[in-house]
């Protein structure tokens, strides 16, 4: 938008005097729902408090805390190791999903429309429904599902690999359904085989959306809180150095419980929080560094 | 296409032979719920994975007794969930629309700093907030149903700002100052020219709202006053922690309710939801 363009222009100038309706309410919401508790958040993390009223400032020694915390160190390796693995398992079978979908065949419609459907519940209803099942699997063998970190943590997997394989298997479709006829056919004419075409053809074609899920896959498996309390909350919990280490919990959950469980520890789970944030920032930031520069690329 | 004889390869119908079962498989979780929704308590615990028999089915009195039992009736939580999701869509949708299209079209310091904060807040978690979004909260008294739209209007301004900027940008300008030269004033025409063009993503963005307000359960659980009001997902993960006090088939009744409704809006409106779940995806 040009400035010169802007004075002569009917519309822009009459709209200034109106602000108040139009932007007003959103900005004040903003203020109050984002704006201020981010920066009473980033405050408040270096200082011991109960209430913001009592705050006494007490410099990074809460970071401090956060690093030389067990549970803290834990739910990173947890959150780490979960991200990784369902990166893997969610993309690799979304794919291929995708991709015999895209491929003529009978009632690819009400298939897409099936997997994608345990998007639509919350995840709260989620774990419950999948704590059931995995109780009522583990009760046969003498069991159950809080009783070892092992089972909670690949149940979390497969719990989120139920929910999102229909998600990604979309974002694919639709990168496979925009490559051209003609490439595809002058692959075929050149003589490539089904193998050949979707390496050398196929998926560099679809690197873009490839991108797009992994990173979806990676921030969705760091932001992740809801599943991970209704399946197993962070059960079962250990003694480790003294200190109690719940073994299934994620970073999001091991924040929301170190603010909940001891009350002198609020400043260190808004420290956390901050730290949370950061990792959640830079991801974010890579992917659109990383989304950028394949649409160079192209 | 009708004189054309679909032709499918062995191979494909064998694919489709294995996508059916695959299916299956898939609604197993969701039909379990449903099965055992039909039967009585004692019998959801036995063998949840059991059909109901003639002994274990008692009908619809699990959805009966879901809704109405204990201190905290399940028809209240259902209330208030509506309640909020319905006001909370309504207002992100006016007034982040309204927003997207000053800033669009105003190049003023206010404009461009709020559309930078906008940016910002799509990389913020909200756990980052959410402890002194309670205090906040709290302190304006926006801890009831029928004020804590405004927090999420605040906390979602964000996104749907964000979603509205990229489809205003790419209006014609020309239609807009053409009701301007007839005299047409600001309010007017974003309301009579300006909201009728943005239908398509006000739907792709009402709809990404709707999930998220209805599902969310860490914002109102923090943020409401959680003696008096709840909503489902918090009734739900209530319920879970009072697992074996609590009638189970009652429950799984419960939990059938709170899918029901949000399969229902899917199958009406399959091919906005995908598109508009698709175009959140760039939230981080």
């Amino acid at each position: 938008m040009a400035k010169s363009k802007q004075n002569v222009n009917p519309v822009q100038r009459p709209i200034r005097k109106f602000a108040p309706i139009f932007i007003l309410p959103t900005f004040a919401a903003f203020l109050i729902g984002f704006v201020w508790p981010f920066i009473q958040g980033i405050y408040l993390s270096f200082c011991k408090f109960n209430t913001p009223k009592d705050a006494k400032w007490v410099g990074i020694s809460n970071y401090l805390k956060v690093f030389s915390d067990a549970g803290f160190l834990n739910a990173f390796k947890n959150t780490a190791a979960f991200a990784v693995v369902s990166i893997i398992l969610i993309n690799v079978i979304a794919f291929m999903i995708a991709y015999a979908l895209t491929q003529k065949i009978r009632g690819a419609n009400l298939f897409r429309t099936v997997f994608f459907m345990p998007n639509l519940i919350g995840g709260v209803v989620l774990g419950y429904i999948w704590s059931m099942i995995f109780d009522g699997i583990l009760k046969r063998y003498g069991t159950y599902l809080t009783a070892n970190g092992t089972y909670g943590f690949w149940g979390l997997v497969i719990l989120v690999a139920w929910q999102q394989i229909g998600y990604m298997m979309i974002i694919y479709i639709a990168g496979l359904q925009a490559i051209s006829e003609d490439m595809m056919e002058a692959a075929k004419i050149d003589g490539a085989n089904g193998t050949q075409t979707l390496f050398k053809v196929v998926i560099p074609n679809v690197m873009p959306a490839i991108t797009t899920c992994t990173f979806l896959t990676l921030t969705n498996s760091f932001k992740m809180f809801d599943q991970n309390m209704a399946l197993t909350g962070g059960l079962p919990s250990i003694m480790q150095n003294g200190a109690k280490v719940n073994v299934t919990e994620l970073l999001a959950l091991n924040i929301y419980s170190t603010y909940n469980i001891n009350k002198n520890w609020h400043g260190v789970a808004q420290a956390k929080a901050v730290v949370f944030f950061i990792l959640v920032a830079v991801l974010a930031i890579a992917q659109q560094a990383a989304t950028r520069s394949k649409e160079v690329e192209q | 296409m009708k004189t054309k004889k679909q032709n499918y390869s062995k191979l494909s119908r064998l694919l489709s032979l294995f996508f059916l079962l695959l299916s299956i498989v898939w609604l197993m979780p969701i039909f379990e719920v449903l099965m055992n929704s039909f039967k009585e308590n004692a019998f959801v615990n036995l063998n949840p994975f059991a059909l109901p028999n003639s002994e274990s089915f008692v009908g619809f009195a699990n959805y009966i007794k879901g809704m109405t039992f204990g201190n905290y009736p399940f028809v209240k939580s259902v209330c208030y969930s509506l309640f909020i999701t319905v006001v909370s869509v309504f207002l992100i949708l006016l007034f982040c629309s309204m927003s997207a299209w000053y800033i669009a079209r105003v190049d003023s310091l206010l404009s461009k700093s709020f559309y930078y904060l906008c940016l910002f807040s799509m990389i913020v978690p909200f756990q980052m907030v959410m402890f002194t979004l309670t205090f906040t909260a709290d302190k304006l008294k926006l801890n009831t149903p029928y004020t804590i739209p405004i927090v999420y209007l605040g906390f979602g301004a964000g996104l749907a700002i964000f979603m509205f900027l990229g489809f205003v940008k790419g209006l014609p300008l020309e239609i807009e100052e053409a009701a301007a030269i007839d005299g047409c004033g600001p309010v007017r025409t974003f309301f009579m020219v300006v909201l009728p063009m943005l239908k398509p993503t006000l739907i792709s963005v009402g709809i990404l709202e709707l999930m998220w307000v209805w599902n969310d359960y860490l914002l109102p659980y923090l943020v409401l006053d959680r003696t008096k009001y709840m909503t489902i997902p918090i009734h739900v993960q209530y319920l879970k922690g009072s697992y074996g006090s609590v009638d189970l088939g009652a429950t799984m009744a419960v939990i059938m309710l709170s899918i029901i409704p949000i399969i229902l809006v899917y199958m009406f409106c399959q091919k906005h939801i995908i598109k508009g779940v698709a175009a959140g995806a760039v939230k981080g």
